[in-house]
């Protein structure tokens, strides 16, 4: 517990101005209601460290925060004394352009990045939600899916280094600032999804991907999941090199569709046509673009799509953005809402049926977004957060998790009414693994001083 | 070594798999390094709790056990540095499933790299990390080391590819990490094991993934008159964006080595070649090939030559891979570096490892991955001559400071292993090494898993520690 006598001695020693006390801290820092005692925010890795040894020494809990914008995934920290806002570290120390490798401080926001990038035609296929306010520490550390991860994979596959504060409040680095190499273990995997339990991250080095020349997409409408399932799974298997690919349940059409318009955005026809959709999206040379258009043209016909459409560019940026930003407009669908990320080996109509029969089974509303091999969002809709709708939200997650499992994957909560989180698991239940996790926990943070409780199995 | 625990050793797997006998062993003291370590007990499972067995057998006893494929590591990951047992993984050589719809397959880790691709290329999928001796070394391997090769500049290194695995932990436990769709559910344990050297897990199960082939495949062999030209040409080519499948560079010297043994048609006469690969769908392939060809010639490539046809493809790229092979030919022994510099630096670089080879007397020959900044410098030196011996460890050592310092890193795919654990702290602070310990120790805490490999065992700083190879 950060008392005002620990408060001010923190402010002794790291200067005043770094330290916000709890009456005058913003709510952004809350996690599902909880506030900490006090925000810090540091300006240099060195003052990241003495913040850390500070708890250390005194036994506070830290929770770092980029934007706030996904602080409620996880689960709420069982202690919260300090609010750790790396906003104030946002500098770009390292760009080799020549190289296509980045190293940016934490705090920088995903659009500044984007903006800084663009100028020598690059870009980071960290297309994360929340990209406006986003910080590419909080992007990383949420795990939080990018919409590119059809081309360009996840984190996983462009984080090539790291540096952060540990648990004993040093200042500690994995990986490097080269595409390739080997030297040591790569702990920087470690903290992609990790919520911030491991540490508090300085730095991230990524390599970066030149802008394409040329960019399409299109939208094809099914009258049902069996064609918008088959439909992919053909584009699969033409080898195309797609950027995107996402399925839409007539659901999650009427929602984009509505909130497209809300945006004063033209809306492609598809989506209201109250079938299943699939958006794809490609880029290249303009000879390289015209033929995937002429496939997925041809494709879309042969799988009985209903309607197809390429769409012309401000369109096509305007679904691909809101795509993007999926998890954002999908928490706020209805009053009351249940988000679950389900990570499936594969998803068939056999289990786009399971999913529904879950939805019918509870008389609730919901819908379906597929996005990439196996990534299911699936969000279950009530008008109100209490009584006998909270018990039909927590039975559709239980069912929900239990389909996952079944299948051999795993389901995460990303959002729920507050209630619920309490009630039910965040986390598809107890992962094989939790004692190989907790190793790890203990190991970067002995003391337990990084969001406690936040992770998986209480970790 | 017991008699005990070779009797317990060979009740469990029966003699056919169990080595003790001092000339059998003599076949696993070395790989394809210049270290050298001899096991007390060589042993060949089946099975992944035989592995199991094994391990907790070796831990009652008090023995520390190493982790074997087909040993042709570069910087003595499998060899055993402090006695105790071998398990080689040979004999768990099963592709156990294969779900093309999916392009995914299941494998045990002595399943050799290219066997993955023959199984599964007429269903046009294949497995993408391709190095040199991928026609001999195993996956286990490849996982342990995080390996690559040429292919890994467009298409990743072995983490990339890897969706799960099965260990077995350093108390015998059977663990899983990863999952079959490649997301991690909690900590990404799966990327941690992933090259971690076999110092915190033995690998008894690999799920990969599969990638498909492309439509169309380009190669082409770019021939300089200047090692400078080659080099500044591979710095535009990344600077412009454009990314090859693959882009390797040798240099004239080199050249001649690979033309006597394998006669892959490499130009004698010059300095430098770029052997480069685009693929893609047919329009991308042209394109590329066409953007690759106009900067090589910008950087007066003498010519730009395309393979007409597979058959023509492939003996270049027999010349590539077997080029290491054509090297030990030579010279009583040759040391290959594996450093990695930003490739906006690699014209310096180049320069300023020929210099170093003048300042030692060596010439130092060049074949490697140019398009991702992975360095293999050769030297060339006589081990009976020990102030050569004495001159090679201090050039090589001279090389990797400068990549380091460069901004680069000390291995890019062959690992630190015994070769490179002393000049960890090149790049590496005391924090970092405590946080690693930190982590070895959550599972290997009692360093009975392939110890002596990665942390340096000195605090001193870079002294290289490389035991010449006796013989030619």
């Amino acid at each position: 517990m950060l008392t005002p006598d620990l408060a001010a001695r923190l402010e002794a020693f790291l200067g005043a101005g770094l330290v916000t006390a709890k009456e005058e801290a913003p709510g952004s820092f809350a996690v599902d209601g909880v506030l900490p005692s006090a925000v810090v925010r540091p300006a240099s890795a060195l003052e990241v460290e003495e913040i850390v040894r500070f708890a250390a020494r005194e036994k506070l809990a830290i929770v770092s925060c980029g934007s706030c914008s996904k602080l409620e995934l996880g689960v709420p920290p069982a202690r919260y004394d300090i609010a750790l806002d790396m906003t104030g570290m946002c500098q770009i120390p390292h760009y080799d352009a020549g190289d296509l490798t980045l190293s940016v401080d934490a705090g920088m926001p995903l659009r500044r990045l984007e903006q800084t990038l663009a100028e020598k035609q690059q870009f980071l296929p960290l297309a994360a939600p929340c990209f406006e306010t986003s910080t590419v520490g909080g992007a990383v550390a949420s795990g939080i899916d990018s919409v590119l991860r059809q081309q360009y994979g996840t984190a996983r596959d462009f984080l090539i280094g790291a540096e952060f504060v540990d648990g004993t409040g040093k200042l500690c680095k994995s990986g490097g600032r080269v595409v390739k190499n080997v030297t040591g273990y790569d702990l920087h995997k470690l903290l992609i999804g990790s919520l911030g339990t491991l540490c508090v991250i300085t730095r991230l080095n990524f390599r970066t991907f030149p802008l394409a020349h040329v960019s399409r997409g299109h939208l094809a409408s099914f009258a049902g999941a069996e064609g918008a399932l088959a439909y992919r799974r053909q584009l699969e298997a033409a080898g195309l090199p797609l950027s995107n690919l996402e399925v839409l349940s007539p659901g999650i059409a009427t929602i984009l569709a509505v909130i497209l318009r809300s945006a004063k955005c033209s809306v492609p026809q598809g989506l209201e046509s109250g079938g299943w959709c699939s958006y794809v999206a490609w880029e290249g040379s303009e000879a390289v673009v015209a033929r995937i258009s002429r496939e997925v043209e041809t494709i879309a016909r042969h799988t009985g799509a209903t309607q197809g459409e390429i769409l012309e560019k401000s369109a096509d940026e305007s679904l691909g953005g809101m795509l993007r930003e999926a998890f954002e407009w999908l928490r706020f669908a209805s009053p009351a809402v249940l988000l679950l990320r389900l990570a499936l080996p594969e998803f068939t109509t056999e289990v786009s049926a399971g999913l529904f029969d879950i939805l019918k089974a509870n008389s609730s509303r919901g819908a379906i977004l597929l996005r990439a091999r196996g990534i299911v969002y699936f969000l279950v809709q009530e008008d109100t957060e209490e009584g006998a709708a909270l018990d039909r939200l927590e039975k559709a997650a239980k069912d929900a998790i239990a389909l996952a499992a079944g299948k051999r994957g795993y389901a995460t909560l990303l959002h729920a009414p507050l209630a619920l989180k309490s009630r039910a698991s965040t986390w598809a239940g107890i992962p094989e693994n939790v004692g190989m996790m907790r190793r790890v926990k203990h190991a970067f943070d002995p003391q337990g001083l990084f969001a406690p409780g936040r992770f998986w199995g209480g970790i | 070594m017991t008699t005990s625990l070779l009797r317990e050793l060979t009740s469990l797997l029966g003699p056919a798999n169990v080595l003790h006998h001092k000339e059998d062993l003599m076949l696993y003291e070395y790989d394809g390094s210049v270290e050298k370590g001899r096991p007390e007990v060589v042993v060949f499972p089946h099975t992944t709790e035989q592995v199991s067995r094994i391990v907790k057998l070796a831990a009652k006893h008090q023995v520390p056990i190493v982790g074997r494929g087909a040993g042709t590591g570069l910087s003595g990951g499998a060899l055993a540095r402090s006695g105790g047992v071998m398990i080689v993984f040979a004999r768990m050589n099963r592709i156990l499933e294969i779900d093309l719809e999916n392009q995914r397959a299941v494998v045990q880790p002595g399943v050799v790299n290219l066997d993955i691709t023959r199984e599964v290329e007429k269903a046009g999928l294949y497995f993408a990390p391709d190095p040199s001796s991928q026609k001999s070394c195993t996956i286990g391997g490849n996982v342990a080391e995080n390996a690559g090769g040429p292919h890994t500049l467009a298409y990743g290194v072995t983490a990339n590819h890897v969706a799960a695995l099965e260990l077995v932990l350093p108390d015998g436990e059977i663990v899983r990490v990863g999952s079959q769709h490649g997301d991690a559910s909690g900590y990404d344990l799966c990327g941690l094991f992933v090259g971690s050297e076999g110092t915190l897990a033995l690998v008894t199960e690999i799920t990969v993934k599969l990638a498909r082939k492309a439509e169309a495949v380009k190669t082409l062999l770019s021939i300089f008159d200047t090692v400078d030209d080659a080099s500044q040409t591979v710095a535009e080519i990344t600077a412009r964006g454009i990314t090859p499948a693959a882009c390797e560079m040798v240099d004239g010297w080199t050249l001649g080595v690979i033309e006597d043994y394998v006669h892959a048609g490499f130009p004698r006469d010059s300095a430098a070649v770029l052997l480069l690969e685009v693929e893609g769908l047919c329009e991308a392939a042209e394109t590329q090939a066409e953007a690759v060809a106009e900067v090589c010639r910008t950087h007066c490539a003498r010519e730009v030559r395309v393979a007409k046809d597979e058959g023509e493809r492939e003996l270049l790229w027999k010349g590539r891979k077997n080029a290491f092979g054509a090297l030990g030919r030579l010279a009583p022994s040759n040391y290959v570096l594996d450093g990695v510099i930003p490739r906006s630096k690699l014209p310096q670089a180049l320069q300023h490892i020929q210099e170093i080879g003048k300042k030692y007397g060596f010439g130092i020959g060049n074949i490697f991955h140019a398009g991702d900044g992975n360095l293999h410098p050769i030297v060339l030196y006589d081990p009976r001559d020990a102030k050569a011996l004495e001159k090679a460890i201090a050039a090589s050592e001279e090389i990797i400071r400068y990549c380091v310092d460069l901004g680069g890193a000390l291995t890019g795919e062959h690992g630190v292993g015994m070769e490179k654990s002393e000049l960890m702290t090149l790049m590496f602070s005391e924090a970092d090494f405590d946080l690693m310990r930190r982590v070895h120790d959550a599972f290997n805490p009692d360093s009975s898993l392939n110890p002596g490999k990665i942390f340096p065992l000195s605090k001193g700083c870079g002294e290289i520690r490389i035991k010449a190879k006796s013989g030619g």
